[in-house]
């Protein structure tokens, strides 16, 4: 059947051709194309630099490119990463170029057109002979990006490169066969939500659609804060308008009439990005009022969250929206049915309503036919810590642990040992590496102790303290406590004020249990999930690492060589070399003195455990060693240089 | 709420109650005592944050608080099993192990609710259990022009900022500072506390529960008698 001429679809149509003409004169230009990653990750590496060096060299070098700034591929290992589009080759992706790699490539490969610079490229975007694919390598092999898919590829300030690679089309779709059916497609896709808890997205939609109260209200919850998690600020700075078109179609199945953006202010780009890609669709029609004829309308806004983790909690947020204080409330009555101003409000993580558009474009089927049975689609992570290839990670629910870390990652840096991993945040639980072919996805990480979360991944080797992390965690959890309730208020104090004083040396057998007892009236007692999961990471620790609890306690020892008052350094004669200095030169309170053959020792007394020493030591050397207990030392016979030697020497 | 009249067993007492109404006031009524600090009669939406009127529920998965857990027909209540008083007692150790505990010299003695608790749950008032947490902040406050305020006693219940804020007269007192840190500020508004209704308001410290928050007119004085005696 003819679509009418004035259907969502036919408009989108026409918006959609333009946008694709205008992508491919610039895919077609006969002059070349610099891609620079400029999200914040890849600015922070120094990608403005970049580009200021590609300017300076080609105005030098009097040739002409144009330069385009992208969003983040994920790869934080190999920033700043640029993309070098060059008639006559594929579009190339080099790592870690800063201005002076700019100008070597505008030299060797944009002017003599001979040298495409081997030395900095990781491979081509397109299948190639002559060069090496992205494919080959097994971080993009093993990935299945259905989020990230345009993630550093597209301009995420122009919204028609994602016009142009079927954006908008899913919300088109949506328009013309309604919300109710919007709403069968990502039930029947069973799109659990991505902030963490896991809780079916379509679910959370049917009962706010249910609810005859008017208007409702969406919300992109876009406050993340664990530590070390930066996936939906990607996915926010490098595709804003998937986050959008998620966000249009969540709301044409809630039946809401205003759509917003939570966003932490220490996004700033984010933001700025977003306030942006919301004008740029409204001036198309694709978000304000009557969107491409529909008679849908949604107006929507960004509000920036004033730097509290609890916000990210839907109660909280939604007080912090109100105008009040950040502070959780008790549930029910749910968000949905009765959120800001008493009015049912959806509030949805950044991750789940990107994925909303592939769904409704490739339908439930295909989206079931990713993951596992139980969390269908894909998981993003970002895997920090001691990987060979820390960054963002888009993977099939269902892969294990172990292939995560060891494969997709590429294992783990400088030939150390695979210790633990620290999966879901504050909230989440620390697993052993025996458990490493634990099953990556809501159920399975609930069952030994962890959580999902919003996809912080911390990859841990030998020489971390598992002691240390609980507490640095507990740390986090206690300094973002809304202080309301008195088992997260005052229960994550005392679990800090243990942890600290085994990591001392200061502890009991008793304070084990005591941990124990603390932890799980916490999980019982708090009103907010903020507090019923803040024990995770002791409870975790404490049932997989029990042993180096009772090292700290029992023989005042730090398995991991990590807590200073647990641990001595010395310098190894044999492997000290006459006549360095470096560690001298270093140390912060003159511990390091020669001894009376020329080698260097530390002075017990005045070290104070900093670890500088270990760093400057050069590698050939690698003398410094570290011992716990403190007693460990042996005793090298030293003697400091007299002075009468010293001055001879 | 409406003015039909449920039949509810709270350890293994029958009660009648309108049905919606809060389950703590209800049972406060039919002389069943659960203990707590931050609910106030007559709250529309209790803060549910002292965590010491935990009871519960049948077919609820874990415990709820009664201050804000509505009444229906047959619901089945128990207020004192074992679980239940494990929790109230160390939430309540909690709350102590970060006071001053000089209840001798404390305007509250006597009718400070955390003693009465303390009677009931068997607890002493100062926790051999739990290490004491100083909290970081000098015992008074006293910059405002009609009200001392007491951190170290106080117990975050949030009774003072509720009247305060159901007042609306310009002025009103919020939390600040997060964790631990946590705290009742009294000038978190711009105005000039003088210039208000405080002097002749004072229903903070009217429903302060621990002696935090006191009229300074009334601290002046009980002050100056103790050092009398």
């Amino acid at each position: 059947m003819m679509q009418p001429m004035n259907s969502a679809k036919e408009k989108l149509r026409l918006l959609a051709d333009s946008a694709r003409e205008r992508v491919r004169e610039l895919k077609e230009s006969p002059l070349p194309v610099i891609y620079v990653g400029c999200a914040t990750c890849g600015r922070a590496a120094g990608a403005l630099a970049t580009i200021a060096g590609f300017e300076k060299a080609l105005q030098e070098n009097g040739l002409e490119a144009q330069i385009r700034q992208v969003g983040c591929l994920g790869h934080c290992y190999a920033e700043p990463l640029v993309i070098i589009q060059n008639p006559g080759f594929p579009p190339l992706l080099y790592q870690k170029i800063g201005a002076g790699e700019a100008g070597i490539l505008v030299r060797s490969f944009l002017k003599d057109g001979s040298d495409p610079c081997y030395e900095y490229l990781i491979g081509a975007l397109e299948a190639d002979e002559n060069f090496p694919t992205l494919m080959d390598y097994p971080r993009y092999l093993y990935e299945n990006r259905v989020v990230m898919e345009h993630c550093g590829l597209i301009d995420p300030e122009e919204i028609d490169s994602y016009l142009a690679v079927g954006g908008y089309a899913a919300l088109a779709q949506g328009l013309e066969k309604g919300g109710a059916w919007v709403l069968e497609e990502v039930k029947a896709a069973n799109l659990r939500g991505r902030g963490g808890a896991g809780f079916p997205a379509g679910k959370k939609w049917e009962i706010a659609r249910e609810v005859e109260k008017t208007p409702k209200l969406l919300i992109c919850n876009g406050d993340e804060g664990d530590p070390g998690a930066y996936m939906d600020r990607t996915l926010l700075e490098s595709n804003p308008h998937q986050v959008l078109e998620g966000l249009a179609l969540a709301a044409l199945a809630v039946g809401a009439e205003r759509g917003l953006l939570y966003i932490r202010a220490e996004y700033p780009l984010a933001v700025t990005i977003m306030e942006r890609a919301i004008v740029a669709a409204e001036e198309k029609n694709l978000l304000g009022a009557d969107i491409l004829g529909s008679g849908f309308s949604l107006e929507v806004s960004v509000f920036q969250g004033s730097g509290a983790f609890v916000c990210g909690e839907e109660t909280a947020l939604i007080q912090s929206l109100a105008g009040n204080r950040g502070m959780p409330q008790p549930r029910p009555p749910y968000p949905a049915v009765e959120g800001l101003n008493g009015l049912p409000t959806v509030i949805n993580n950044v991750k789940t309503l990107s994925t909303v558009p592939s769904i409704i474009r490739r339908g439930w089927q295909w989206f079931r036919a990713i993951g596992t049975e139980d969390s269908p689609g894909t998981a993003i992570f970002s895997v920090v810590g001691e990987v060979e290839y820390p960054g963002l990670v888009e993977v099939p629910m269902g892969v294990t642990l172990e292939h995560l870390v060891l494969d997709v990652c590429g294992g783990i840096k400088d030939g150390k040992e695979f210790k633990a991993v620290q999966i879901g945040g504050p909230s989440g639980g620390c697993l052993p590496a025996a458990l490493a072919d634990t099953v990556i996805d809501f159920d399975s990480l609930k069952k030994v102790g962890a959580m999902m979360g919003s996809g912080g991944l911390v990859v841990m080797n030998e020489d971390t303290c598992m002691v240390e992390v609980a507490r640095y965690f507990t740390d986090f959890t206690q300094g973002e406590s809304c202080g309301k309730c008195t088992f997260c208020r005052i229960g994550t104090r005392h679990l800090r004020e243990l942890l600290h004083s085994i990591t001392l040396g200061e502890g009991s057998l008793d304070d084990l249990a005591d941990l124990e007892e603390l932890s799980q009236a916490i999980i019982k007692g708090s009103l907010c999930s903020l507090g019923k999961t803040a024990p995770n990471p002791v409870l975790t620790t404490l049932r997989f690492f029990r042993d180096e609890y009772l090292a700290h306690i029992e023989e005042k020892r730090c398995p991991a060589k990590m807590c200073r008052t647990l641990i001595a350094f010395y310098i190894d004669l044999e492997a000290c070399a006459r006549g360095c200095d470096a560690c001298v030169a270093c140390c912060p309170t003159d511990a390091i003195f020669t001894t009376s053959n020329r080698k260097k020792a530390i002075d017990q007394l005045k070290c104070v455990k900093c670890g500088e020493c270990v760093y400057v030591c050069p590698p050939e050397y690698d003398a410094v060693r570290r011992v716990s207990p403190p007693e460990m030392i042996p005793d090298q016979g030293v003697e400091p240089l007299t002075e009468k030697e010293e001055s001879q020497a | 709420m409406s003015d039909n009249l449920v039949t509810i067993t709270v350890d293994e007492q029958k009660i009648t109650a309108p049905a919606g109404a809060f389950l703590l006031p209800v049972c406060l009524e039919n002389d069943i005592y659960i203990p707590h600090l931050c609910f106030l009669e007559g709250m529309d939406d209790p803060p549910a944050s002292c965590r010491l009127c935990l009871v519960e529920i049948a077919g609820e998965s874990g415990p709820v608080a009664s201050c804000r857990y509505r009444v229906r027909e047959g619901l089945e209540v128990k207020t004192n099993s074992d679980e239940i008083l494990r929790l109230r007692q160390l939430a309540f150790r909690l709350l102590v192990s970060t006071n001053d505990g000089s209840c001798r010299t404390c305007i509250a003695n006597h009718s400070c609710d955390l003693q009465k608790i303390a009677k009931y749950l068997h607890q002493p008032l100062k926790t051999k259990r739990l290490r004491h947490i100083d909290r970081d902040y000098p015992a008074l406050i006293d910059n405002h022009p009609f009200l001392v305020y007491e951190p170290k006693k106080c117990v975050l219940c949030g009774r003072c900022v509720y009247v305060c804020g159901q007042l609306e007269k310009g002025y009103k007192l919020d939390f600040a500072q997060r964790g631990m840190d946590s705290i009742v500020s009294l000038f978190g508004s711009e105005l000039d506390p003088a210039s208000l209704e405080c002097e002749t308001c004072l229903a903070c410290a009217g429903v302060c529960p621990v002696g935090a928050m006191s009229s300074k007119k009334k601290w002046r004085s009980f002050i100056a008698e103790l050092g009398l005696n």
